[in-house]
């Protein structure tokens, strides 16, 4: 046991005073938050960011006139000038976008000279229904009395639908947010160290030192030992890029905080596109609410025992496969098996599990033990029934148990096997091995 | 220090490997005196390693015991052996003081006390300036020594040395065997397990040989040599101008004519003496030198090796 702690210790020390290291731990909370200041910055800025776009309407069926709202992004004017007129000087006339809207109003065109954008398009289209709907339920008869009344009804139950809506909104944002975040972490790092635990086997084969090693120690021993050094590496790494993460979000946060708020509202007011919520107030609770319907605690917590196991379970098999190797070339026949379920995984999870986090398939990811890491982190944030994790933790450490038993089986053999070209079938045999 | 009655240091008792597809060891017994220094020959794939390997218990024999100190062989005794394998090596980029610190300290050594004895280590072989270098800084030589050391630094009773002279130069070479031999004289038990029979051969008390995976000869060194005496002598002579008639005493193994002096090598015939084939020899030519040709062990091997076949 003392022999693990100082081979723990070791493989530890040996990789935290790395320069490599200490640039990682600096560089990548600084890429991110540079890359989420961006991304923030042009989200809530683009509205401001986007010069607004002008857009002329020629309407000959009169319905539209005065009708379109005007958008940071767009706005409208209206030419009583005939269409083909219109158009031929079109391109010199500094405006962005023509509308023509034909008598009947079956076909809208829309002329522009640089390829309109999709939000362009949609936000005109819906104007146009809206629009053509409301003229729609004036021609059926319906007056404007009874229409008035009837939206006011609308609106309260449109009201309950924001309301609603918008709590939903803002912590399903939040749940996709985290699942994200996480399973990312966990897929990346399962990846980093892993391939660290590989190569950290590759170098004592390779170094010729595995030999004097595991006459003072058994080889599981120096395997386990190797792989939780590293992953206490990577814990190391996390927490100091959480705290990082925390002053920089902490001081940046007081500096942008109230312009952050104020765009936000107006963002949500742009896409609720008329149906103003009556109260700022009331939204900026609605996010307090779903943050803290969020358990933190909750939520690290199974961060640390899905990227924990997970990084066992991976890591056992990219030990296995240093020890059944001489060089890092001649890894790539093994890693297939390694990285497909991994990529596998991340990709339905971030396209299809986060979507549907209830769904059998995102059940079944969840559950098994090569997949779970990642499939159930996305799941997490959104609320998984207790019995869900108790099976998939309970099968996460058997999967471990079980997976570690054979590669250190695999292991011990291969460290010792130089020269020899390791296939599938060899590596059987050797899990075979007596003692 | 348990002092145990038993003289032998090592008791390797029936011992069987099997591979998959090949026998490594088949029934091996060896006894390794204490004290001693054991040879343990036989060319490359003769299953030397293996044994080697069981005896540090990094694997087990499907059949067989050995006894260390008497005592059945258990993980305890692990701290008690140093070994040096034929594959050997040290982190790249680890200082080499903290890399006998962390290899004395997987031998059980606390940290003060591997310190201690590595700073004495450094300095007898004169190493100590190199303390905080990496091993990529280091010469082959002094890569050895620092593998050497970590070998012996926490004052194993038994040594194990597989290959050792393999990769050495010849000034290292004999630093390294004057080290062996003097930790050999303060009560250590060595083991030299190589191919290379000739070059440890003078410095082994006992030998044992092994051959595609079953021992085929043991014992003292000096017993097994002079058991395989077949009165063969090498007898220098000064120039003579007669031919050798021949004789019903001994016949000619070789002869060979140098620029000073020539050298024949006789076998006596079966109950004649070394007097009687000289006071013949005599009578042609001027005796300078005699030599009694006891074969060495590579000879005996050889031997032993195609009399099986």
């Amino acid at each position: 046991m003392n022999k693990i702690l100082l081979i723990i210790q070791r493989e530890y020390l040996s990789r935290v005073k790395k320069k490599s290291f200490i640039v990682m731990t600096f560089l990548v909370p600084l890429l991110f938050i540079g890359m989420y200041a961006t991304i923030g910055y042009m989200f809530y800025k683009k509205d401001d960011l986007s010069e607004t776009q002008k857009v002329v309407v020629i309407d000959d069926s009169q319905q539209f006139i005065s009708k379109f709202k005007n958008t940071p992004s767009l706005s409208f004017t209206y030419s009583n000038e005939p269409f083909n007129t219109l158009k031929r000087t079109f391109q010199n006339s500094g405006d962005d976008y023509l509308l023509h809207i034909p008598d009947t109003p079956k076909r809208p065109q829309l002329i522009s000279v640089k390829k309109p954008g999709i939000g362009v398009i949609s936000e005109i289209e819906n104007q146009i229904n809206e629009i053509s709907r409301t003229q729609e339920l004036l021609e059926a008869g319906i007056d404007t009395s009874i229409l008035n009344a009837k939206k006011s009804k609308l609106n309260i139950e449109t009201k309950q639908l924001t309301e609603e809506g918008n709590e939903e909104d803002a912590s399903s944002w939040l749940a996709y947010g985290i699942g994200f975040v996480g399973a990312f972490l966990i897929y990346m790092s399962l990846f980093i160290y892993g391939v660290q635990v590989m190569r950290g086997v590759i170098e004592e084969k390779t170094n010729r030192i595995i030999e004097v090693i595991i006459s003072s120690v058994k080889p599981f021993q120096l395997m386990l030992g190797k792989i939780i050094g590293v992953g206490m590496v990577g814990l190391t790494q996390f927490l100091l890029w959480i705290i990082l993460c925390l002053t920089i979000a902490g001081a940046a946060g007081t500096y942008f905080a109230s312009e952050l708020h104020i765009n936000k509202q107006n963002k949500e007011q742009v896409i609720a596109k008329g149906i103003t919520s009556d109260s700022p107030a009331n939204e900026g609770a609605a996010i307090v609410t779903a943050l803290n319907s969020i358990p933190v605690a909750y939520t690290l917590g199974t961060f640390l025992f899905y990227f924990l196991f997970g990084f066992l379970l991976y890591s056992s098999i990219f030990a296995a496969v240093g020890s059944a190797v001489d060089s890092e070339t001649e890894t790539q026949q093994f890693m297939l098996p390694i990285t497909m379920p991994l990529i596998f995984t991340f990709i339905i999870s971030i396209n299809f599990v986060i979507n549907n986090p209830e769904s059998s398939l995102s059940f079944w990811l969840s559950i098994i033990p090569f997949t779970s890491p990642i499939a159930m982190m996305i799941r997490v944030p959104f609320g998984v029934p207790a019995w869900e994790l108790v099976l998939s933790m309970s099968l996460l450490i058997a999967g471990f148990l079980l997976i570690t038993w054979i590669a250190a089986r695999i292991y011990r053999v291969g460290v010792l096997m130089y020269g020899k070209k390791a296939s599938y079938k060899e590596l059987i045999k050797w899990f075979r091995y007596k003692e | 220090m348990l002092h145990n009655k038993t003289k032998y240091m090592l008791s390797v008792q029936n011992i069987v490997k099997q591979y998959e597809n090949h026998r490594a060891l088949d029934n091996v017994s060896l006894e390794i005196k204490k004290g001693s220094i054991f040879g343990l020959l036989g060319p490359n794939g003769a299953g030397k390693t293996s044994l080697i390997r069981i005896i540090n218990q990094i694997t087990a024999p499907d059949e067989g015991q050995i006894l260390f100190n008497g005592e059945k062989l258990n993980p305890d005794h692990i701290n008690r052996i140093g070994y040096l394998p034929e594959e050997r090596g040290l982190y790249k980029k680890m200082e080499i003081g903290e890399q006998v610190i962390y290899l004395s300290r997987l031998k059980g050594l606390t940290r003060s006390e591997a310190i201690k004895r590595a700073k004495y280590w450094f300095e007898k072989l004169e190493i100590q300036d190199w303390w905080r270098k990496k091993v990529e800084d280091l010469s082959k030589g002094m890569q050895q020594k620092v593998q050497f050391i970590a070998t012996v630094i926490h004052q194993p009773e038994l040594i194990i040395l597989d290959e050792p002279f393999s990769g050495f130069d010849p000034v290292n070479a004999d630093i390294i065997k004057n080290e062996i031999l003097e930790l050999n004289a303060k009560g250590a038990t060595i083991i030299f397990s190589t191919h290379r029979m000739e070059s440890v051969e003078e410095l082994c008390d006992s030998i044992a040989l092994i051959n595609k995976s079953k021992k085929i000869l043991d014992g003292k060194v000096k017993d097994i040599r002079n058991s395989y005496r077949n009165n063969t002598y090498r007898i220098g002579f000064l120039s003579n101008d007669r031919t050798l008639q021949p004789t019903s005493l001994f016949h000619i193994v070789k002869t060979t004519y140098g620029e000073d002096s020539n050298e024949l090598t006789i076998q006596l015939n079966e109950n004649i003496k070394l007097n009687q084939a000289l006071s013949y020899l005599m009578e042609y030519a001027e005796v300078n030198s005699l030599n009694e040709v006891i074969p060495t062990i590579h000879e005996i091997f050889i031997e032993k090796v195609k009399a099986i076949h």
